[in-house]
């Protein structure tokens, strides 16, 4: 329910009012929550700003938090919120950063305070909370969003090996989004070196599913649509019974045990010297 | 009708698709193959799809059409320049182009056709050991 | 929810190319990768294809479209033809009643995230197919 306008303009003179004891008592409560995670001094700070900001708010004439009034109001929380999140604070740390304004304006307002008056304080203070909230879990989602692709950049080198021949050491566990990325980065490797060979390496693949082998078979028969081949080397003895026990076929891709065996494959293939022997043409 | 041009290169008809092609210039180009490649008789011919975006049921159908086609006549057809999102695309929509024979770009697509001219294995042989053609040149 | 929608009319062969296009514009402006652009325009060609071809000509429909989390594009095909009568039948891998590869229905649902059919025999069939971005 929104403030009416006259009693955003009594909360607006009580805050400024009582600025000093409340802004002290605020910190005095959140830093309780915090345990010593911020010094006092920055705390301190935030709270005083917070308490200005819903102070400006309220003059402005601000009866809900979506108000044009309370932009700079929202703003702060917002940016309070991102603080929080970015240094590891957990959402309820947060959110009560906001909530316990509403026990220092109690305590700051004694006995003065008009009961009808504080609930509506009351739940506007709720609204920034939830706000705040809101937007921490926004910010945190963008951080887990921005992780897993730096994740996806860091562990999906392809390297070319030979005179035609590209590799992909794949390390770690694939999920769909991954096999999509190193799919789409081996393929648009082959074509930038026009290398007719690549070599999908899963040694330092813990476990291979069902899907995981799918997203490596679409690969190799999308590498054959465009005129390159690949083989799977580094298959692991439990992930070759898994393999077999799944069902999975692998057709007529050709498989090697180590990468060292999948090059000379391809060597011996392109009629090539294999890596130890000189060579004497060209 | 946009029409796509067919170029003569010594035993070979290179097609570059530059167009994104309405269904009827697809079945253009069939036709103007058929008939360069028994008018020059050749014995290869390059399709460069490199500049194309998709490849749909249609084009795929028409590409398989004159691999066909052109194994009839005598001459082999290799396919090359796929872009990656195509391939992919491709896979997940469960077209294999069977009996086309692709390649990188249209360089290794020559040094594909030069090593087919002397032997004289069926077209649509799954094991490939084509690419290695190029390798070693 | 969404907002703005094109139309384009697909009697000719020429307009299959239209459709593709002004996908292909639109996956551009929503920011698709590559190749999500690449599936969707490919779909969006079958599909407009089954249009002109099966449905005897109709109309397509592309609207950005979103919800909480992300951006995406929806595309209606819309026909007045003949309907299909064995919609299980057409959505199986192979099956053609009109000389092609029969991948059509089939192969354009595995490259979109939302595929809808609604057809009645004699009344005509519309497609309504969603691509969200990743």
């Amino acid at each position: 329910m929104p403030l009416s306008p006259d009693e955003a303009g009594r909360f607006a003179d009580l805050l400024s009012g009582h600025a000093e004891p409340m802004v002290a008592r605020w910190t005095e409560l959140v830093a309780a929550n915090l345990r010593g995670r911020l010094s006092s001094a920055e705390l301190g700070r935030q709270t005083a700003d917070l308490q200005r900001a819903f102070q400006q708010a309220f003059a402005a004439g601000a009866t809900d938090l979506g108000d044009e009034a309370a932009a700079e109001l929202r703003a702060q929380l917002t940016e309070l919120s991102n603080h929080r999140a970015r240094q590891g604070f957990t959402a309820t740390e947060t959110a009560v950063s906001v909530y316990a304004l509403k026990d220092a304006a109690l305590e700051a307002l004694g006995d003065a305070a008009n009961l009808k008056d504080y609930v509506a304080f009351s739940g506007f203070v709720d609204r920034a909370a939830l706000f705040t909230f809101d937007s921490y879990v926004r910010v945190r989602e963008s951080l887990i969003a921005d992780q897993a692709e730096q994740l996806l950049e860091l562990s999906t080198p392809v390297v070319k090996l030979w005179e035609g021949v590209v590799a992909v050491p794949l390390v770690g566990t694939l999920d769909s989004a991954r096999a999509q990325v190193v799919m789409e980065r081996l393929l648009q490797t082959l074509v930038d070196t026009g290398s007719p060979y690549a070599i999908i390496d899963i040694t330092g693949v813990p476990a291979v599913d069902t899907q995981v082998a799918q997203h490596i078979l679409k690969t190799v028969v999308a590498a054959r649509l465009m005129g390159a081949d690949c083989i799977i080397s580094g298959i692991r003895p439990q992930i070759a019974q898994t393999i077999v026990a799944l069902g999975i076929e692998f057709g007529d891709i050709a498989t090697k045990a180590s990468l060292a065996d999948a090059l000379r494959h391809v060597l011996h293939k392109t009629g090539q010297r294999s890596p130890g022997a000189k060579r004497t043409e060209r | 009708m946009e029409r796509v041009p067919v170029l003569k290169i010594g035993d070979i008809l290179l097609v570059s698709i530059q167009i994104d092609m309405e269904d009827q210039v697809a079945l253009q180009l069939q036709e103007d193959l058929a008939e360069r490649i028994v008018a020059t008789g050749v014995h290869g011919v390059i399709i460069d799809i490199s500049a194309l975006d998709i490849v749909d049921s249609f084009v795929g159908r028409t590409l398989a059409t004159i691999a066909a086609v052109s194994r009839v006549l005598d001459a082999e057809t290799v396919v090359v320049g796929m872009r990656p999102a195509v391939a992919i695309t491709l896979v997940e929509l469960g077209l294999s182009l069977p009996g086309i024979r692709t390649a990188l770009n249209v360089e290794l697509g020559i040094a594909l056709l030069g090593k087919r001219d002397v032997g004289d294995e069926p077209a649509d042989d799954e094991d490939e050991d084509d690419p290695a053609a190029v390798t070693t040149s | 929810m969404n907002e703005e929608s094109q139309r384009l009319p697909v009697v000719t062969d020429q307009d299959v190319v239209r459709v593709r296009q002004l996908v292909r514009t639109v996956a551009v402006a929503v920011k698709l990768s590559l190749v999500d652009q690449t599936k969707l325009v490919t779909a969006a060609s079958e599909l407009a294809r089954n249009t002109l071809v099966y449905g005897g000509g109709g109309e397509v429909e592309v609207t950005r479209v979103h919800n909480e989390r992300r951006g995406g594009i929806r595309i209606v095909f819309a026909d007045q033809g003949p309907g299909i009568v064995d919609l299980q039948l057409a959505l199986t891998d192979g099956y053609t009643t009109g000389g092609g590869l029969g991948l059509g229905l089939s192969g354009a649902r595995r490259l979109v995230d939302e595929f809808e059919i609604d057809t009645e025999v004699g009344k005509g069939t519309t497609i309504t197919v969603v691509k969200w971005c990743r």
